[in-house]
Parts: C-alpha cells; sequence; structure tokens
C-alpha cells in the first residue's frame, strides 16, 4: 500500500509545485509591500512627530498582540461588512502585509535609535536636511542593525504564510491538505510539504546567521 | 458595520467564551511546559561533546525552525493516525506545539548558557565545585536570568500559535469566534471578542516581561 501511495503523490508533484508558486508569491508580494511600509512606519516611529508615532505604536502591539489567523479571518469576513469585498488572495496578501510591516517597524526604529545622536547633530550642522541625514548618514549606519533580524523576519513571514490556507489559498500547506484526503499517508505528504518549505526558508535563516556574525565584526571593529 | 455592532449577542456567548479562553490558556500552559523540559534536553544535547547526539538535536532544531507550525500540526494530525496512533485532537495539538516551541526554547536557552564568559567555569572548577555544582550555583542561575525576557516573549508566540489549533477542530478561543460567526453570521462581533482576550493575554505577558527585564537581568562585571 505504501508503494501505491508514493506512486501517487510523485504524480502528484506539478500540484505540489504549484502550491509552492503561489505560497512565494504570496510572501514574495506581502515581502516587498511590508518591507517598504515597515521601513516608513519605523522610520516616523524612531522620528519626532508624537502623536504619529504613538498611533503606530498602538497598531503595532494590537497586531503583535493577536494570532495571524484571527487578522485573517477579520480581514477575509469582517471588511465585506464595511462594503470592501476582497478574495482569499488580495485579503491574505494584505493581512501578511501588514503582519511584516509591523515586526519591520519595530526593527527599523531599533536599528535607528542605536545610531548615536551625535551623528544626527553632525549632520545637521553640516546642513544636511533630514531626508538626507536620514539617507546618507542615519539609515547606512542602522542597516547593520536592520539587516540580519529583517532576513530572520522574512522567514517568518514565509512561514506565516502557511496560515492563509486556512480561507482557501491554495498554498503548499492547502494542497498538502487537499491531497492527505486523497492520499491517507500524512507522514509522507506533510513530510513533503515540510521539505519545500525547508529549501526556501534553511537558506535564509542561514543567511541571516551568518550576516549576523558579519554584522558584528564590522560594529567590534570600529 | 460597527454601528449595528451587538453586543448584546456576545454578552450572551461570553460564558463560552470564557470557557474557550481557559481552553487557550491551558493548552498553551501545557505546552509551555512541554517546551521547557524540551527546550532543556534539546540544547543539553545540542551542547554535548559527543558529535552524534549534538547532530541529532541540530537537526530537531532545524528542521522545526524551518517549516511551518500549521504544516508540523498536520504532520501529527493526519501523519500519527496513519502509523496507527491515534489519540485526541488536544493531545496532538499539544504535542506539536511542544516540539515547535521546544526547539525555540533550546535556541534560547543555548543563547543563555553561551553568554556565560568561560572564566567563570574554569575559576568554578579550580574551587573543585563538581559538574552538577556547576551547574546548579554558576551557569544555570546566570543562564535563566538571560533567558526569561526571551522566554516569555516566546511564550507569547505560543499563545498566540494555539490559535492554529482551531484548525484541526480543537474549541479554544480562535474557534469560539468561528462558531459565533457561523451560528450568527456575525463575524465582526465573533473575531473581534476573540482579539480582544488574546490582547490580554498579550499585555499581561508583556508587562510581566518588561518586569523582568528590569528584575533579573544583572549585568556584573
Amino acid at each position: 500500500m505504501w508503494g501505491f501511495y508514493f506512486e501517487q503523490l510523485v504524480q502528484s508533484i506539478p500540484f505540489f509545485l504549484k502550491g509552492l508558486w503561489m505560497t512565494v508569491a504570496v510572501s514574495g508580494l506581502s515581502l516587498v509591500a511590508g518591507t517598504v511600509l515597515g521601513f516608513v512606519w519605523g522610520v516616523i516611529r524612531a522620528g519626532r512627530g508624537k502623536v504619529l508615532k504613538r498611533i503606530i505604536g498602538a497598531w503595532v502591539d494590537l497586531i503583535r498582540g493577536t494570532p495571524f489567523l484571527v487578522q485573517v479571518f477579520i480581514f477575509f469576513f469582517i471588511l465585506p461588512e464595511a462594503g470592501i469585498q476582497l478574495e482569499a488572495f488580495p485579503a491574505s496578501v494584505i493581512a501578511l502585509t501588514n503582519l511584516s510591516a509591523c515586526f519591520i517597524c519595530e526593527i527599523v526604529a531599533g536599528g535607528i535609535q542605536s545610531i548615536p545622536s551625535g551623528q544626527r547633530e553632525a549632520a545637521t550642522a553640516s546642513g544636511l536636511s533630514s531626508y538626507h541625514q536620514l539617507r546618507y548618514i542615519i539609515l547606512p549606519q542602522a542597516m547593520r542593525t536592520i539587516l540580519p533580524p529583517l532576513v530572520g523576519q522574512y522567514v517568518l513571514l514565509i512561514k506565516d504564510s502557511s496560515v492563509v490556507s486556512a480561507i482557501g489559498v491554495t498554498d503548499v500547506t492547502r494542497v498538502g491538505w487537499l491531497t492527505v484526503q486523497r492520499i491517507p499517508e500524512g507522514i509522507m505528504v506533510f513530510g513533503l510539504v515540510g521539505i519545500l518549505y525547508f529549501l526556501i526558508c534553511y537558506p535564509l535563516i542561514q543567511l541571516s546567521n551568518s550576516l549576523e556574525k558579519r554584522m558584528t565584526v564590522v560594529t567590534t571593529k570600529l | 458595520m460597527l454601528e449595528t455592532f451587538n453586543f448584546r449577542v456576545i454578552v450572551e456567548y461570553l460564558p463560552f467564551y470564557w470557557k474557550c479562553f481557559l481552553a487557550t490558556l491551558w493548552l498553551s500552559g501545557g505546552s509551555l511546559l512541554g517546551a521547557l523540559v524540551v527546550g532543556v534536553i534539546a540544547c543539553a544535547m545540542r551542547l554535548s561533546e559527543s558529535r552524534i547526539i549534538s547532530r541529532v538535536a541540530g537537526v530537531y532544531i532545524e528542521s522545526i525552525r524551518s517549516t511551518p507550525l500549521l504544516a508540523q500540526l498536520y504532520f501529527f494530525y493526519f501523519g500519527l493516525p496513519s502509523l496507527g496512533i491515534r489519540m485526541p485532537e488536544e493531545a496532538t495539538g499539544i504535542l506539536a506545539l511542544t516540539l515547535n516551541s521546544g526547539a525555540y526554547m533550546a535556541e534560547i536557552i543555548r543563547a543563555g548558557v553561551q553568554s556565560i564568559a568561560y572564566g567563570q567555569i574554569e575559576a568554578a572548577m579550580s574551587s573543585g565545585l563538581s559538574y552538577l555544582q556547576r551547574m546548579r550555583y554558576i551557569v544555570l542561575p546566570q543562564a535563566l536570568g538571560v533567558s526569561i525576557p526571551p522566554m516569555l516573549g516566546q511564550a507569547i508566540v505560543l499563545v498566540k500559535d494555539s490559535a492554529l489549533l482551531s484548525l484541526i477542530s480543537i474549541v479554544e478561543l480562535t474557534r469560539a469566534g468561528q462558531i459565533l460567526t457561523s451560528d450568527r453570521f456575525m463575524p465582526a462581533e465573533g473575531f473581534l471578542t476573540t482579539a480582544v482576550f488574546y490582547l490580554i493575554i498579550y499585555y499581561i505577558l508583556k508587562a510581566f516581561s518588561h518586569w523582568s527585564q528590569k528584575r533579573l537581568i544583572f549585568r556584573g562585571a
């Protein structure tokens, strides 16, 4: 029986690759949008505007304090009541973008705050506008602190994208769930799902680790 | 949407939510205890001098960290019966959560242990302390002090992760939201109430984490 199911599973590999493509699409889109949004929020959060800072801080807390699954349900089921009808795919991308933006915001704000204030003062004294200060002085240095956890955050994002299978997006996890109804060998089916995720996430984890080592060396040398 | 927000339904379902809140608490609390045990063992194995033991723990930790919890949960939920092992959903859920969090705990404890300067262990050795005494009086008290804030962070993650258990039909907070939604077609009331309950746990743990960062880390010489 095992051999038969194995053959069946091998035959459905194209289906799994389709799911993998969906996982990559959902997490790739959210990754780009979440990074941009996260950087903007992070810069604001590390800045001086009190009100905006508070609002973003409160929002980040709300998102960090609730499970992603609940957020997905809220975006998918509640927005339609407010008249915004969303398909499962855009709803998942929006929820995942928002989630990653919140975490990236904290990473970016922490990175900016780690730069000694003398740097900003010197830049102001040299007559740089606040945009130029950020662009040429603050962010390049802050990137050292930001980059390793940022890559780590991307790994979390890819893993969290599995949750959107709950609202019917056919990503790898959903494909596994559908396949296991047909091939009742959970170990084999979800072993394959696990391997596919592993192939994406493991190199990224290694990258994050090596960045962490390299960046720390640079900082201690300074 | 919000002008028609029906608080009466929420009040009506409040006892049910309370029951589910307790379910979330015991499911994640149980997994947290399990994860601590698994974490300590996996960390000890990872730091072992035997290559094979260390490699086994490494494979466990890396494969957990590189795959989503949901895939792990389904792996056990669909996989164990195909091996002929049948257990209640709650047990499967706690098992998956424990093994998942255990890997992260192992890394947290390892970072704590490795934060201790080797000179301290050498000093303890030359004072004639045995391995167990060194662990009990020198390494663990300091390592735990450093590890407690990230462990509380992991506890927060664990409580949120327990929401996924609703997908294998365990009745807990997220499931309560789904049930209210399907009973009364009121997703806003259902899921926002669920979110509020999670936020209560989050803010308590977060406050505790802040307190512990002030109180428990001592950075000695």
